[in-house]
């Protein structure tokens, strides 16, 4: 059944009903039927922020290709939409056939950051599912989530049915043939206990209904299963070989302008560069390069399939994959189509080589160059394992006005652990050196510097950290822009600390903050992440009504021995591992990338019986960031070379 | 060919009816890719394709009349105009339908300055065919129809009367809806089909609730005292069955 002719009149009164249509190149007009599974896939934001999400088209694709599985897509409505479907009693619906989202048999959300969850919940309520999962029945549709938010699945934990935790390529497959015979079974009472705890024995996926919680006073005392069958802790799944997943292999192309509106190809999975304040790069371990060879087809067929003239070569660290040189050079030289063809590098390393590469691609066109310091002092980087030196820094920003560059952006963090006042006004030292190096080259230089407060996320060495207050950070942007106020060619813009107070919450939230997420909904608070919608007022009421300290959840630091509320849940990295990091940070103490470098047994790698997957044995030009160390004589690396010998045999190679 | 450039005249119908005019101009550029067409690009550090486009058409609107001028790159020399509409049609998402392809000599005056006039067929939803053509019959005969708009932030009272060149019922569509037509100046300032209905049914809170659906059938020059369009839909055009995004 499709909504559509009831739902066009409605598009006339709404701002950009573009996003509503779907109608684009690469999506699928599904046949749904009796036997097959169907998945919502909902990115819990508008569709300019969702539709270009990797993960969910990937999702998309997989799940169609099978024969008991259709899926179709969804994204947040605007408000002016949301308020015109709850006048007309019209539902959330797919944009692919404008179906309505009751109708499917699991709603799965994206939470790729956690100020969507009020959202999560807006969506849940306008498809007309009960919120809190207690409260479904046999007909409801399933309501699952995944996405790195997920690692810290509690704060949603009353609301949504089942968690993914890790990459979705493989277990979306178990999930669907879960829930095939929980369909085929006629959805009987008392059915929907049984498929839930079914799924919570797949391997990755978490049940919250299976586990019960305790606590010691205000103190999490543990989540523990309910039944024999249901394991103490959820591990990660994590694909071995990006090589056999070359989706999307038909990326969506809209009608309507969207974020990262270009052919996108992704080249590695995980990082080992081991940044301690990035949750992404702790929970994705380890590295899996895609073979060159096919990013080349990949990105070949997706320019002439799709028409785009731009690819974004996405990774955690794009400059680091072993490939990188030749691929953006054939790409800009010669990429099969007419007129010229750029390539966008997301997450640039800071070094000269980084520029070399940007130079290249500035041949088909010039776009913006932006590195990331993260922290104004070598001491305090040392501290996030970000080990940029300041020659690396200045190395990469002559390099750059050399290559006619005029402007740049760097990107900062406050708010870090053992961060002082020297550290917060070295960011304006920097950004007020970057525009100096500039001055023989043009009268035009400028830097734009963006300082975000740092929000500590769970399964880092950080999730200890008691994240800095309201006050504190604003005091910390507001030394940088007394210091910045007469830095000619000198920008300054930041995060607004208030959003971060509220992500902080959410991010290492245990169960009992799902009810101020519902409250804050409830309230009228969806798109957390828009600042013209934000408003802390609503999470510190929210918070008060329900007798919760904002200072024990945020500004508290952790100690060694406390039960953390997803500890029932495992990224691979050993809790110790974590600890151990921790400490080195806090005596500025800097490791190695352990692609390139001996084991520091995290745990992943062993624990996954893989290994990194690398297309060369040592790092590529440039080296590793400014640890000092010379790798170019190389070491014993437990690294697998491309291209692979034949499975099951892997072979570790090493390099004397 | 031996032009610089070629002519399209393309259909616009369905749902991607709410693509805005910079929608349609991306889609454009990506649809002349796939097809594999040599566009030349402007110069500098960030090349364009040269893309010149007609009247904007407002978000929600059909047309059967969109026209676009394509300035082509010295390597498309052996472009054959006449496969242009099967080749971009294809390249193009359904609801997009090229119609036409002229070749240009580059002597010809903009779109935008050129077309002085449009035609369009309104299908109003509330409205009794004997309330449409007294509200027609009262727009016709008055000297003057004030109509308060705003352009840019800037309000004005105008009147809008001289810019309805033609305006009359034209019976019912099969679903009932009263169907209006109506030709509208471009210049000195265009009167859209929107204005048209507040000026015609003045009491009206808002006329998006009479709106059912507007096209655009044709864009009008004038040549010699006499109006004809640009480029006429070629004899051989033959639009592909819609899909689901119809």
């Amino acid at each position: 059944m499709t909504l559509w002719p009831r739902l066009e009149p409605l598009l006339a009164k709404v701002q950009k009903p573009a996003r509503y249509i779907g109608c684009e190149d690469g999506s699928i007009v599904p046949s749904h039927g009796p036997g097959r599974v169907a998945w919502l896939l909902v990115y819990p934001d508008t569709y300019e922020i969702g539709l270009p999400n990797q993960g969910l088209q990937i999702l998309y694709e997989i799940l169609n290709e099978r024969d008991d599985a259709v899926a179709e897509r969804s994204y947040a409505p605007w408000t002016d939409l949301d308020a015109e479907l709850r006048r007309h009693g019209l539902p959330l619906f797919s944009v692919d056939t404008h179906r309505p989202a009751g109708e499917f048999d699991i709603i799965a959300f994206n939470l790729s950051a956690e100020l969507v969850y009020t959202n999560v919940l807006n969506c849940i309520d306008l498809a007309g599912v009960p919120v809190r999962n207690e409260a479904r029945g046999p007909h409801h549709p399933l309501i699952g989530a995944g996405g790195h938010a997920a690692f810290n699945p509690e704060p949603l934990a009353e609301y949504v049915d089942f968690f993914v935790i890790g990459e979705g390529e493989e277990v979306v497959a178990e999930i669907t043939e879960v829930v095939r015979s929980w369909t085929a079974s006629g959805r009987t009472a008392g059915s929907r206990h049984r498929v839930l705890r079914a799924l919570a024995a797949v391997e990755g996926v978490y049940v919250p209904a299976m586990y019960e919680v305790s606590y010691d006073g205000p103190a999490l005392a543990g989540v523990t299963p309910r039944y024999p069958e249901i394991p103490a802790q959820v591990v990660k799944r994590t694909v071995a070989d990006l090589a056999d997943w070359p989706y999307p292999k038909q990326q969506l192309v809209p009608l309507t302008e969207v974020v990262h509106d270009r052919l996108a190809v992704e080249v590695f999975r995980g990082c080992t560069r081991g940044c301690r304040f990035c949750q992404a790069g702790m929970i994705t371990r380890p590295v899996r390069e895609r073979p060159a060879e096919q990013v080349r087809t990949m990105i070949q067929e997706g320019l002439r399939r799709t028409g785009y003239d731009e690819v974004s070569l996405t990774s955690l660290s794009t400059a680091d994959f072993s490939g990188i040189e030749r691929v953006v050079a054939e790409t800009v030289e010669d990429s099969g189509m007419c007129g010229p063809t750029s390539v966008s590098l997301p997450s640039l390393r800071v070094d000269a080589f980084t520029v070399g590469i940007a130079a290249q691609v500035a041949k088909a066109r010039r776009t913006g160059l932006t590195f990331a310091p993260e922290a104004g002092s070598w001491r305090l980087r040392s501290v996030i394992n970000k080990l940029i030196t300041e020659e690396d820094l200045y190395g990469a920003v002559e390099a750059a006005y050399s290559e006619g560059w005029t402007r740049m952006k760097l990107y900062f963090l406050t708010g870090l652990p053992t961060e002082t006042d020297e550290d917060t006004l070295g960011i304006a030292e920097l950004a007020r050196r970057c525009v100096e190096l500039g001055r023989p080259h043009t009268h035009r230089a400028s830097v734009t510097v963006s300082i975000g407060g740092f929000v500590p996320k769970a399964h880092t060495p950080f999730q200890w950290f008691g994240q800095n207050t309201l006050g504190e950070l604003r005091r910390k942007i507001q030394l940088v822009r007394d210091a910045s106020h007469k830095a000619r060619g000198v920008q300054l813009k930041w995060h607004d600390p208030a959003a971060s107070l509220a992500e902080g919450l959410a991010s290492r939230g245990d169960r009992r903050l799902g009810r101020v997420i519902e409250r804050v909904w409830r309230s009228g608070g969806t798109f957390q992440e828009w600042s013209e919608l934000f408003d802390l007022r609503r999470w510190e009421e929210a918070m008060a009504a329900e007798g919760l300290s904002i200072d024990w959840y945020v500004f508290r630091h952790r100690s060694e021995d406390e039960v953390l509320p997803w500890d029932h849940i495992s990224a691979g990295l050993h809790k110790d591992f974590l600890w151990q990091d921790w400490r080195d940070a806090l005596s500025e103490h800097g490791v190695e990338d352990c692609r390139w470098t001996p084991c520091y047994d995290c745990g992943v790698c062993t624990g996954y019986g893989l290994e990194h997957v690398v297309a060369s044995p040592v790092p590529p030009a440039g080296g590793s960031q400014g640890t000092g160390q010379d790798l170019s004589r190389g070491h014993v690396v437990p690294v697998r070379l491309e291209p692979r010998p034949a499975r099951p045999a892997p072979v570790a190679v090493g390099v004397a | 060919m031996s032009g610089v450039g070629v002519r399209l005249r393309y259909a616009k119908a369905g749902k991607v009816r709410w693509t805005s005019h910079r929608d349609a101009a991306r889609i454009w550029e990506r649809a002349l890719r796939r097809a594999g067409v040599a566009v030349a690009y402007t110069e500098g550090f960030s090349p364009r394709p040269r893309l010149h486009f007609g009247l904007a058409l407002p978000t929600g609107y059909e047309s059967e009349a969109e026209l676009l001028d394509v300035d082509l790159a010295a390597s498309a020399e052996t472009l054959d105009v006449d496969l242009l509409p099967g080749r971009l049609s294809a390249a193009l998402p359904v609801g997009f339908e090229v119609t036409a392809a002229a070749a240009l000599t580059g002597a010809e005056p903009s779109l935008q300055q050129d077309v002085t006039c449009c035609s369009w067929r309104i299908e109003l939803r509330g409205v009794t065919i004997g309330q449409a053509e007294a509200a027609v019959a009262n727009a016709l005969a008055a000297p003057t129809l004030a109509l308060a708009r705003t352009r840019k932030g800037h309000a004005s009272v105008d009147d809008v009367r001289p810019a309805i060149l033609a305006l009359s019922v034209g019976g019912t569509t099969p679903d009932g809806q009263v169907v209006v037509l109506a030709d509208l100046v471009t210049h000195p300032r265009a009167l859209r089909p929107s204005e048209l209905l507040a000026a015609c049914f003045p009491d009206e809170a808002d006329p998006l609730d009479l709106t059912h659906r507007v096209l655009r059938t044709h864009q009008w020059i004038e040549r010699d005292g006499a109006r004809r369009e640009p480029l006429p839909v070629s004899a051989t055009s033959q639009p592909h069955a819609l899909g689901a995004c119809a």
